[in-house]
């Protein structure tokens, strides 16, 4: 007998596979050309076939990403602190953070291009500008919402803002740190490739341009198989860390 | 050693005293009045409850002994001092243990350490050896030293009650304000920790103000019963509870207690019907 977690897990690699299944049967039994949609073996076919060629877009690709999530990481974090821990800078910061973070990224990356050419820089900063947002809310939020009574607790104890910010407040918020940057994380992706695409020669993004006008369709979809993986692996990855790091917050899935 | 409430000697200056104080919230005409004019005094080493209907202000009376407020009227002394002008170290609990759920429950109890002057100075130096000890005694103290390691949510509401109170006492307070410390928990946990609360405060010259609805919780554990009014609050009457320590809770069933209570419960009932 598999034991009910095994089984779980079986359940859904099924499914996964249950859908590429019914992708490539679809596809043959409805005779849909691989112009339109390459069936899932295709897909696979080209990305052995180009790999050579599809490695080094992706290794820009990554490049780009976590070097722009990175500085994401350090702005946003240091941001959330500020709005969380300040009446004032959550009043001025709010509210045009609110707006930046509504201005289509796509759009932005003509004006970094006329600052920096195309190329590396408007990725990073494209990547960037785009995983700020959700960090600092989740970080305000967390530092924010400290309990009153634990505020009074502090304060009686004569705590200045400082403690009460490096003792609670920062602890606090990493559940949402973290969960925040499992969002971002797939957020730069898009970032980045959106810039690729738009102005660089180089990144999965490019690559998959340059295919599609060549109308290499199946390379086109193995261009957004390696950014999901990509995607997925970076995801796993910060679930990992968060688990390590957060466990506390996470106690219910491991009840005494 | 056992101490009685009739034998503190009212000679001395009042650890702390408030003198004729109010509390307003907000101002012009929304302005409510929390605390009329209020006056307390209260000896050092001495076990002081507050009772009321809800609302009536003796949150408030804790807050401003914990400087956690400004009374908008009056004065209020420390050690014979204006409040503020002395250094006065303040414990505080309350219904809802806070407990930090990333850190061990030794490492909460300590956290006052590594905030209180003059311990915060020693805290890197200590906080592996002397720090350390000194709250294992005193979880050991009231039963949960086999919980050192354990985190917060693996205990139960009335172990991390004890925990709180650890919390509120590792740096030798000279006021422990308790805010309704043990409301959220069962009759029986509740009748433990009273027992565990009158040993910590007999074994201390630590001051406390409580502040509870239950009455035989203020009976049990109190030296003096401070019954408020329906807001705004001011104190109704200022009683002496006589009872012998340690007190048991088989003597909260004698006639003489009962009569206590029920002097207060009319109080009370008194208060609300006029409001």
């Amino acid at each position: 007998m598999m034991s009910p977690a095994v089984r779980r897990k079986a359940a859904s690699a099924a499914l996964i596979v249950g859908v590429f299944v019914f992708w490539e049967v679809a596809c043959l039994a409805f005779g849909i050309s691989s112009l339109v949609l390459p069936r899932p073996t295709e897909v696979v076919a080209a990305l052995v076939k180009y790999a050579p060629g599809i490695w080094p877009h992706a290794a820009q690709t990554l490049y780009t990403t976590l070097t722009g999530f990175a500085f994401g990481v350090a702005i946003g974090l240091s941001l959330g602190v500020l709005i969380g821990s300040s009446r004032l800078a959550y009043d001025t910061a709010y509210p045009l953070l609110v707006g930046i973070s509504s201005i289509p990224k796509v759009a932005v990356v003509p004006i970094f291009v006329l600052w920096f050419g195309a190329g590396t820089v408007p990725a990073i900063l494209t990547a960037m500008i785009i995983c700020i947002f959700p960090i600092v809310v989740n970080v305000a939020t967390g530092i924010a919402t400290v309990e009153p009574e634990l505020e009074d607790v502090m304060k009686s104890m004569k705590a200045t803002r400082l403690d009460i910010l490096w003792n609670v407040g920062l602890p606090r918020a990493m559940p949402y740190f973290f969960a925040s940057l499992k969002v971002s994380v797939t957020l730069a992706f898009v970032g980045s490739v959106v810039a690729e695409t738009v102005a660089s020669n180089r990144g999965v993004g490019n690559m998959m341009m340059i295919a599609s006008s060549s109308f290499n369709v199946p390379l086109v979809f193995a261009g957004l198989f390696v950014l999901a993986a990509l995607g997925v692996s970076l995801y796993v990855a910060f679930s990992v860390v968060e688990r390590r790091v957060v466990g506390w917050a996470m106690r219910k899935n491991e009840a005494t | 050693m056992m101490r009685d409430a009739s034998l503190a000697s009212p000679k001395t200056e009042p650890l702390i005293r408030f003198d004729r104080v109010s509390v307003t919230y907000g101002t012009g005409a929304e302005a409510t009045e929390a605390l009329t004019p209020t006056s307390l005094a209260v000896t050092e080493g001495d076990f002081v409850a507050l009772v009321g209907p809800s609302g009536c202000g003796k949150s408030t009376l804790l807050k401003l002994a914990a400087e956690l407020l400004k009374p908008s009227g009056g004065d209020i002394f420390f050690g014979g001092r204006e409040i503020g002008a002395k250094p006065m170290r303040v414990g505080m609990a309350f219904q809802s243990s806070t407990l930090l759920p990333w850190m061990t429950i030794r490492d909460n109890v300590m956290l006052p350490l590594k905030i209180v002057p003059p311990f915060r100075k020693h805290w890197r130096a200590k906080r592996s050896g002397e720090f350390r000890e000194r709250a294992d005694a005193l979880l050991a103290q009231v039963g949960l030293i086999g919980f050192a390691e354990k985190f917060p949510w693996q205990l139960s509401g009335g172990m991390q009650q004890r925990a709180n109170l650890c919390r509120a006492l590792i740096h030798d307070p000279d006021l422990l304000l308790l805010d309704e410390p043990f409301g959220a928990l069962d009759q029986f946990t509740r009748e433990e920790l009273w027992g565990t609360l009158q040993e910590l405060w007999m074994d201390r010259t630590v001051t406390v103000l409580l502040v509870t609805h239950d009455l035989r919780e203020a009976a049990y554990l109190a030296n003096r019963i401070c019954v408020m009014s329906a807001r705004p609050g001011r104190i109704l009457e200022d009683r002496a509870v006589p009872f012998a320590r340690p007190r048991t809770i088989d003597m909260t069933f004698e006639p003489g207690f009962a009569a206590v209570i029920q002097r207060l419960r009319g109080l009370i009932v008194h208060s609300r019907e006029g409001a």
